[in-house]
């Protein structure tokens, strides 16, 4: 089991009052599972993101990624963590706008210490791998969003992690270029990649294999797609 | 490391204007610095060639009497216990490490005057050299010839002229063979002798005359060592003059010497010792005086520098605020805190690097401007210089820490959230 999350439970205090973000959240995900996490807007799913992609701390419960208790551990460990376990993929492709698709790319690879040598010839391949082998020298300003949003899960995925956290990948995507992302994220799947999508549009989490519904902090499982 | 430094390199060109007006501040003060610390440099250099070099590097060693040089006027004034330096002295002062050659010498204050035609001329001083004193005190003959080895074997009553003295006598008529009386003593011209580099001081001030005319005089006139009884009776002690291998051994070859010369005097209670003329001495405390005003000054522009720093903590600090995105991102993509603390330190060092690079032209710039136009000697420090550009990076470290650390201290979720 790659992701396993028992009873999480978060609270934000807002000056003297305590608002439960997460209520007794429990979710289980097997390597290589698809899952999308539906729910509207202050529903939790963003809190539940952030817990799981390590970013933030639950309130009470436990969560383990790939076998490792992720409570208890100090933000160093956090941040190794993300950097060898997670991608992540943003509504707003979050690129630096100064730097080549390339030189986005490469970010991760700096941080896990990799040679410039390897790190060029890595990114590149993750590049090609999205369909932007001929766009490496390219600025986020010079790309269409769906270019982007390829720019961003060729980042996510450079550095090989287990898992894909997107959140709201396709939010800021004309239809086509939605679609075509969704190809390339079933594609990743077959490869064995698990990802975990947070969307609120019912025909992309349909491509999801398990769609996990969340509303006021609390989850249910709707089940299974048909394959 | 170095992709940061690339990266900065990157930031600071894509903010041009914002980074040039962060920079000024540092640009100034760096500039102010290296421009007081060049005229520092200029001036020191300059009292210390006018006063002790020129390139000569000779040190006289003579006789002082409580403080005061001790000029022997007649023969009465002779001091007991003080003999002529032998020339085993000589050798052993010559073997100093510090020396490269010596030379000694009789030397007196002509009392009376001496006559060619109607010409006149008084307040002479008269040396009786040795084959070695022209070429030690960086004398050449400029007319005629120097003194030979018949000269001092013969006793020869020959006479070498100084520039001024012989154009005091003859004006334009050629000296050479010309007769003088000297003490009653009939001496020939043989030769003009000047200084091979003419030494003009600058005369900016009453201590500078002091320091230059105490001894002025109206001419100087040689003779061969080995004739100077006949016109004064008596050997007599000698001064000395060491011509030091470079001017920093100066100090130590006049010491040395005097420490020998001061071994030879038998009389132990003689008040009348050899000393060296501590000209280093004197330029130092020179020097000193121009620092210390010279230094309140450097404080000042390093008030500038401060600001400067500020400036570049508020510039910053919003830029910290502007990349929050960036920086939530980073985080999230497995950046530790560290990583973003050394990237924001990265780039405020470098930001003030670049200034103080900049400042330290600018500021070569202004030193050139201030010799053009008030004239002061300027010399361009190398240490001054480097260590303006480390001065600025770490002002760039230090005023950079805070906007780093709130950069690196930033909640990774807020950040990414905030767009």
């Amino acid at each position: 089991m790659i992701l396993r999350l028992d009873h999480i439970y978060k609270d934000y205090v807002q000056g003297r009052l305590v608002v439960p973000a997460l209520i007794d959240v429990s979710l289980h995900v097997e390597e290589g599972e698809y899952v999308a996490i539906m729910g509207p807007s202050g529903s939790g799913k963003s809190t539940l993101m952030n817990i799981v992609g390590c970013l933030d701390r639950a309130t009470s419960g436990t969560y383990e990624l790939a076998g490792k208790n992720v409570t208890g551990l100090s933000d160093k460990e956090l941040a190794a963590l993300r950097l060898n376990n997670l991608g992540f993929v943003f509504q707003n492709f979050q690129l630096l706008p100064r730097q080549s698709a390339l030189e986005n790319v490469c970010l991760p690879l700096i941080y896990a210490g990799v040679r410039r040598k390897e790190r060029v010839g890595r990114a590149k391949e993750a590049l090609e791998r999205v369909g932007l082998g001929d766009r490496i020298s390219f600025n986020p300003t010079q790309l269409s969003g769906g270019q982007k949003q390829r720019v961003a899960i060729a980042r996510a995925m450079v550095n090989r992690p287990k898992i894909l956290l997107a959140d709201e990948p396709t939010g800021a995507l004309d239809s086509k270029s939605s679609a075509q992302l969704m190809d390339l994220f079933s594609e990743l799947n077959s490869e064995g990649v698990t990802i975990l999508m947070i969307t609120h549009a019912p025909d992309i989490a349909e491509r999801a294999q398990r769609i996990v519904d969340i509303f006021d902090g609390r989850i249910s499982e709707r089940g299974r797609n048909a394959e | 490391m170095l992709e940061n430094i690339r990266l900065a390199f990157q930031g600071i060109w894509s903010h041009k204007m914002r980074s040039v007006l962060t920079m000024l501040g540092i640009i100034i003060g760096i500039a102010a610095i290296i421009a007081i610390s060049s005229t520092i440099t200029g001036t020191n250099e300059k009292i210390k060639s006018q006063l002790v070099g020129s390139g000569k590097n000779t040190m006289e060693v003579q006789l002082y009497e409580g403080g005061y040089p001790y000029t022997i006027y007649d023969s009465s004034m002779i001091p007991n216990g003080i003999p002529v330096v032998s020339d085993s002295t000589l050798s052993s002062i010559k073997d100093l490490k510090e020396v490269e050659s010596v030379t000694a010498y009789c030397s007196r204050y002509l009392s009376e005057s001496i006559n060619y035609g109607s010409v006149t001329i008084s307040d002479l001083y008269m040396y009786g050299v040795d084959d070695n004193y022209f070429e030690t005190c960086g004398y050449v003959i400029r007319t005629g010839r120097d003194f030979l080895q018949e000269d001092y074997d013969q006793f020869r009553k020959v006479l070498i002229l100084d520039e001024d003295a012989g154009r005091t006598l003859f004006n334009e008529e050629n000296p050479l063979g010309q007769v003088l009386e000297i003490r009653g003593v009939p001496f020939t011209v043989v030769g003009i002798a000047a200084e091979a580099q003419k030494y003009q001081p600058e005369i900016e001030s009453v201590e500078d005359y002091n320091i230059y005319y105490e001894n002025s005089t109206n001419g100087l006139m040689f003779i061969p060592k080995a004739s100077w009884p006949i016109l004064f009776n008596y050997d007599e002690p000698e001064n000395v003059v060491v011509k030091a291998v470079s001017t920093d051994d100066m100090t130590r070859a006049g010491k040395k010497t005097a420490d020998i010369l001061n071994k030879t005097i038998t009389d132990t209670k003689s008040e009348i010792t050899y000393a060296a003329a501590d000209l280093q001495g004197q330029v130092k405390s020179l020097q000193e005086m121009q620092n210390t005003t010279n230094i309140q000054l450097i404080w000042i522009a390093g008030i500038s520098l401060l600001v400067g720093g500020i400036g570049v903590m508020n510039i910053m600090l919003v830029s910290v605020t502007e990349r929050t995105s960036e920086i939530g991102l980073k985080k999230a993509l497995g950046a530790r805190r560290g990583t973003i603390l050394a990237q924001f330190l990265t780039e405020a060092a470098v930001l003030t690097s670049l200034g103080g690079v900049l400042g330290v032209f600018a500021g070569i710039g202004a030193a050139q401007v201030i010799h053009r136009i008030l004239g002061i000697a300027v010399g361009i420090s190398i240490p001054a210089t480097v260590i303006a550009v480390v001065m600025s990076t770490a002002i760039g470290l230090l005023f950079g820490l805070l906007p780093s650390v709130k950069a690196s201290d930033m909640d990774p979720i807020e950040a990414l959230r905030r767009e």
